[in-house]
């Protein structure tokens, strides 16, 4: 039986960042032994929410009761020690040290003196880890470990208090089917436990199996919560998108050019096998597949940032060796990366400056750079991007995530490239954004690019390709045309399953 | 202390609180002593700081690329015995080329291990100052250098001479400035040294030779400081073995108080030429004040401390660091 | 993983290994080149050789922790001249006139409070400041050295105490005192990386510092005293060193911080912090000392042995970064 005594409950949480409502008035709980999902679509406000209970952030408003009593997260350390944990997706150890030490990191137990009490340490970890079933012991190195493990060892680290509510952010990006399975019976210990999970995931799949109650938030607001087995997916998504799922296949079809590139063959170590594919000029493959299939890789192989071990590159009916991403500039391929604020943008340098640095060797006059060229660039690109920025000279760093996107694109497309590979692009972006940019890929194609997409949005990729290369673990399971993908095959075909169609 | 971050007051001590505080600086001393002002005094300043002046512009490039030139020191020494050395068996004429191209040299080494094999440019500029200052021991056999025949060479136009009335020292660093300053903020080479120094990785993403660039800015460096040794042996046509030694420090000063960030990305050769002047007068002021050059060094450290300290800040928008 | 574990063996005994080469290495050369008749390997030599290495050994085993914390140390070289000068001159200091050799405890007591009080400045600095580590000690290693000079300007400091020499010369067991302290520290050091929290904490902040003041470790204070635990040690190998020379020069020191780091990163300390053994530490000075001494055996002089140290410092850099790039993952950026 659920005791119905929540182990945690958030009142009416605002929380504001400079121009944005992040937070508005969300209420949310959660009881002891049940596992309840929080969901919605990117920026609606679930990090936020969290990293508020975490302690991370300080609401700007609202309440928060750990076991009825009011309480206030001053610091990750207070509210774990609330009994409050949070499992975040990217992990956060000391891989030069033992698991043992991380478990227990800044809580060794001690001896007197200041000394560590290496009995203990090590006898509660094995415990721990007992608990857990896993197939390491306390006193590995954790750099030595699988992603997978490693993840273990954050969830062992929520284990040394007596916790009351444990968090889950996106837990199975990283882990293989097997390893999944493994985690499903953690979270269900722990529910045998009287633990109350908080699983914030997109896996549809997942959340039906294992959770009870489902949340939605959408745009910082809270939009209802439902019993799981009382609801299904085009609900949820209805919830969470507030209209029904658009999931249009894209329907324009135009002239096709020659084939732009090539790939045949392609292999690189673990990341990807056997690879082969073509893009044509006037259309966009997109590529769809989990986190870790190899989608991106395959991307940094075509921009000169890997090199392949096996298999050929041609361009325009050439085979190339793309060495370096200004070999890949050359030969007319260009990429719009994944992480525009670590790969894409300069957040220091201003944004006309962005925009021309991949041909600021051909906007010159003599030996200078020719600042009129360069300014003319950057207005032609901003007015058929529609970027909105005060000018020129703002600082990249200070433009809102849609716009820094739309100068990484236009600095690409200002380079009119053969191949236009752009990965993920809108994510982290508003509803708004979102579809200009949509729409510009499609515009791109009718005007002849050759556009490669890798996308984990099911929407976004199903909409904007022409045909789709379904990847699973390294290798292109399938490719489909806009025809004949549908939503069903689409999935079975990134989860691994080949079928018969 | 209290946040300040949208105190617009502190914004702007961030942004010229150096500038604010130099200019104080002199006023007070040209109170303690009006000598401070004259036109003499100013240009003995500027003349004594050419030599760490045009240092300073060469090291303005690797920092702002995101890196650390320690060397500078040492490489100075070598540049000025080297062709203290050179200058009387090889002749003048023979002699600067020969020099330029042996530091250049030095420089290039440096440039393809921080550049292109990616090693920390702390620490390999570390040690790159003991080697070459084992290197110059080496090749001065430990003796100090001197030219010969004095008088009889016209090698003393570098340091000695003037042209219409203003030191050759002088217009030389002001040549170098206005020609790298150019280079930096007019072309494209300028523009892929920022980038790579704001976010390499982005840079790299953006098609810009990020290990070429850095290579780059380590032999402009290396020019720089051949240039110094140029000026420095024809100054005083005989010098030391470890004529440059500490100076690594007080280019790194004058570099950062004129504002550069020690991350890379930001700072101008313009910025760098007033922290270069600052740093002169201020070693001037304390100067006519009788104080030894030691205590310059406990000036320094603490203009060194202080400086950064805002930088960061303003950024962090708090003075004190929370926990 | 065969190629994983190669690494690791590698990596590990690799400064030994070292060693060993240039044992062998010298003997043999020597045979060709040494200028005295004695064998590279009498046993004196060695002897000698441990006593010679504790200056630079015992700050090394303090610039250990300070890199394993994640921070550098630049101004050991000048901490080191000042305490010296504190030792030798506090004892014709007024107050303690008419005490004898009593003045000794004294002496080296002031010498080591200067030490921690130097290490102090430094490691506050950093905490409150939040200004990395590598420019607070930059700016420290010219104003110490400033103060260097203030004392006595360019001349040097003397006091030769005869009690003192003695005590410095003498052998115990075999060992001199300088290689008995030298041991110690490494033990007390050792102990503290291996056993106490302090120890455990400071390569957590080092491997990952976010995680470490998440996990609510307080950063500030660790770094703290790592700093005043290297200013005693530099003042206490200050302490070593002039308690049998009697006389600091004010140049004295400097490249200290050169050596200690080529032989911290010898021994296989990671630059970035987290990873470090005072074990390997040892077997780093012990490889400089042994090149120095080998060099000099061989004919080589200062200026050469400071080329080939310079040297040596980047073949290592190169190697800590071949073995620790991640192959295939990584990106070629």
């Amino acid at each position: 039986m659920i005791n119905s005594t929540p182990a945690l409950r958030l009142e009416g949480i605002v929380k504001t960042f400079p121009g944005v409502r992040a937070l508005d008035g969300v209420s949310f709980d959660v009881v002891p032994g049940e596992v309840h999902a929080l969901m919605g679509e990117n920026g609606a406000g679930k990090s936020t929410l969290m990293k508020v209970l975490g302690g991370l952030y300080q609401p700007d408003d609202g309440k928060i009761f750990v076991e009825e009593k009011p309480a206030t997260m001053h610091s990750p350390l207070h509210s774990k020690a609330l009994g409050v944990v949070f499992i975040h997706q990217e992990l956060s150890l000391a891989e030069e040290l033992s698991v043992a030490e991380n478990v227990y990191l800044g809580e060794l137990p001690r001896k007197a003196f200041g000394l560590v009490d290496w009995e203990q340490l090590y006898s509660k970890t094995d415990e721990i880890l007992g608990k857990l079933n896993v197939g390491f012991n306390a006193r590995t190195r954790v750099g030595d470990l699988s992603i997978a493990n490693q993840q273990m060892v954050e969830i062992a680290r929520a284990l040394t208090v007596d916790a009351k509510a444990v968090i889950f952010d996106e837990p199975t990006a990283s882990l293989t089917d097997a390893e999944k399975l493994v985690l499903f019976d953690v979270i269900a210990d722990l529910q045998k436990q009287g633990v109350g999970v908080i699983y914030i995931s997109h896996r549809m799949e997942e959340i039906f199996k294992i959770t009870d109650r489902i949340t939605v938030l959408r745009d910082g607001q809270y939009q209802g919560t439902v019993a799981t087995k009382q609801t299904d997916e085009e609900s949820v998504t209805q919830m969470m998108i507030g209209r029904k799922l658009d999931l249009t296949r894209n329907a324009s079809h135009h002239e096709l050019g020659d084939v732009a590139l090539e790939v045949k063959d392609l292999s690189c170590g673990d990341l990807y096998q056997n690879v082969s594919f073509s893009v044509r000029r006037g259309e966009v493959l997109g590529f769809y597949g989990l986190v870790g299939a190899g989608r991106t890789e395959i991307a940094e192989t075509l921009f000169g940032l890997r090199q392949p071990n096996r298999g050929s590159i041609h361009v325009d009916g050439k085979e190339v060796r793309v060495g370096s991403p200004a070999d890949a500039i050359q030969m007319g391929i260009s990429l719009v990366p994944e992480d525009r604020k670590g790969q894409g943008l300069v957040l220091g340098m201003n944004c006309r400056d962005n925009m021309t640095l991949p041909q600021v060797d051909d906007l010159t006059a003599g030996p200078f750079v020719a600042n009129g060229a360069e300014v003319a660039l950057f207005d032609q690109y901003r007015d058929r991007l529609d970027i909105r920025t005060p000018g020129w000279k703002q600082t990249v760093g200070n433009l809102s995530g849609g716009n820094q996107q739309k100068i990484v694109i236009g600095k690409w497309l200002s380079m009119h490239p053969n191949v236009l590979i752009v990965d993920e692009p809108t994510r982290g972006i508003d509803v708004g954004s979102k579809s200009e940019i949509h729409k510009l890929i499609r515009e791109l194609a009718a005007a002849g690019y050759a556009v490669i997409v890798i996308s984990s949005e099911m929407p976004e990729v199903l909409h904007v390709s022409d045909r789709i290369a379904a990847m699973f673990s390294g290798e292109i399971v399938r490719t489909f045309t806009s025809d004949e993908v549908t939503e069903d095959n689409l999935i079975q075909a990134i989860s691994g399953i080949k079928q018969k169609d | 202390m209290a946040g300040f971050a949208n105190n617009e007051f502190v914004k702007l001590l961030g942004k010229q609180g150096i500038l604010i505080a130099f200019v104080l600086f002199m006023v007070v001393f040209t109170i303690a002593d009006t000598k401070f002002i004259s036109v003499d005094n100013v240009l003995s300043v500027v003349r004594s700081s050419a030599i760490l002046g045009v240092m300073a512009i060469g090291v303005t490039f690797v920092v702002i690329s995101g890196n650390l030139d320690l060397s500078v020191g040492s490489m100075m020494s070598f540049s000025t015995i080297v062709v203290l050395d050179l200058h009387d068996k090889l002749g003048p004429l023979m002699a600067i080329p020969l020099m330029f191209l042996m530091t250049l040299a030095l420089g290039a080494f440096i440039g393809f291990l921080v550049g292109y094999l990616k090693l920390n440019s702390l620490i390999v500029t570390l040690g790159m100052l003991s080697a070459i200052h084992g290197l110059t021991l080496t090749y001065s056999g430990g003796k100090n250098m001197d030219i010969a025949d004095k008088s009889g060479t016209w090698f003393s136009v570098f340091g000695q001479g003037d042209v219409i009335g203003i030191p050759v020292p002088i217009i030389l660093f002001g040549l170098l400035a206005a020609l790298f300053g150019i280079l930096l903020s007019k072309t494209p080479f300028g523009r892929k040294v920022y980038a790579v120094g704001g976010n390499p990785t982005a840079a790299t993403f953006s098609g810009v030779p990020r290990a070429r660039t850095v290579f780059l800015c380590y032999l402009i460096s290396a020019f720089c400081v051949a240039t110094a040794g140029l000026i420095q042996a024809s100054r005083s046509l005989g010098s030391q073995n470890t004529v440059g030694q500490g100076l690594e420090l007080e280019v790194l000063a004058a570099v950062i108080l004129g504002g550069a960030s020690l991350l890379g990305g930001s700072g101008t050769v313009f910025k760098t030429l007033i922290g270069v002047l600052m740093l002169g007068f201020i070693q001037n002021g304390l100067l006519l004040m009788g104080l030894p050059f030691y205590v310059q060094f406990v000036i320094t450290w603490g203009i060194i401390i202080l400086a950064v300290w805002l930088d960061i800040a303003i950024k962090r928008g708090r003075f004190f660091v929370s926990a | 993983m065969k190629s994983e574990q190669s690494k690791k063996l590698l990596k590990s005994g690799a400064i030994w290994l070292f060693i060993l080469v240039e044992l062998v290495f010298f003997s043999v050369a020597g045979e060709y080149f040494a200028l005295s008749d004695k064998a590279f390997m009498d046993v004196d030599n060695m002897l000698l050789l441990l006593k010679q290495s504790a200056p630079i050994g015992i700050i090394a085993v303090g610039m250990t922790l300070i890199m394993v914390n994640g921070n550098i140390d630049l101004s050991v070289g000048a901490i080191f001249a000042i305490a010296g000068i504190v030792l030798l001159d506090s004892m014709s200091w007024p107050i303690f006139a008419g005490m004898g050799d009593g003045v000794i405890p004294f002496a080296w007591g002031l010498a080591l409070l200067t030490g921690a009080t130097l290490g102090a400045i430094n490691g506050l600095i950093v905490w409150k400041t939040g200004v990395d580590a590598f420019i607070v000690t930059l700016g420290s290693m010219l104003g110490y050295r400033g103060l260097v000079f203030m004392f006595n300007g360019e001349n040097p400091t003397s006091n030769l105490n005869w009690t003192l020499v003695d005590f410095a010369e003498a052998q115990f067991l075999g060992l001199h005192t300088a290689t008995w302290f030298f041991l110690a520290v490494v033990a007390v050091v050792w102990w503290l990386t291996r056993y106490t929290i302090h120890g455990r904490n400071a390569y957590a902040i080092g491997d990952n510092r976010d995680a470490a003041v998440n996990a609510g470790i307080r950063v500030g204070p660790h770094m703290l005293i790592n700093f005043v635990l290297i200013g005693v040690l530099a003042a206490l190998s200050a302490v070593v060193f002039y308690s049998e020379s009697g006389s600091v020069n004010p140049n004295d020191g400097q490249l200290y911080e050169l050596w200690v780091i080529t032989a911290v990163v010898l021994g296989g300390t990671k630059l970035t912090g987290g990873a470090g053994s005072i074990i390997g530490t040892l077997g780093g000075v012990l490889a400089i000392q042994l090149l120095r001494k080998g060099l000099g055996y061989i004919g080589a002089d200062t200026s050469t042995v400071n080329l080939v140290i310079g040297l040596i410092l980047i073949v290592v850099l190169f190697i800590d970064r071949q073995l620790n790039t991640k192959g295939k993952e990584a990106l070629n950026v």
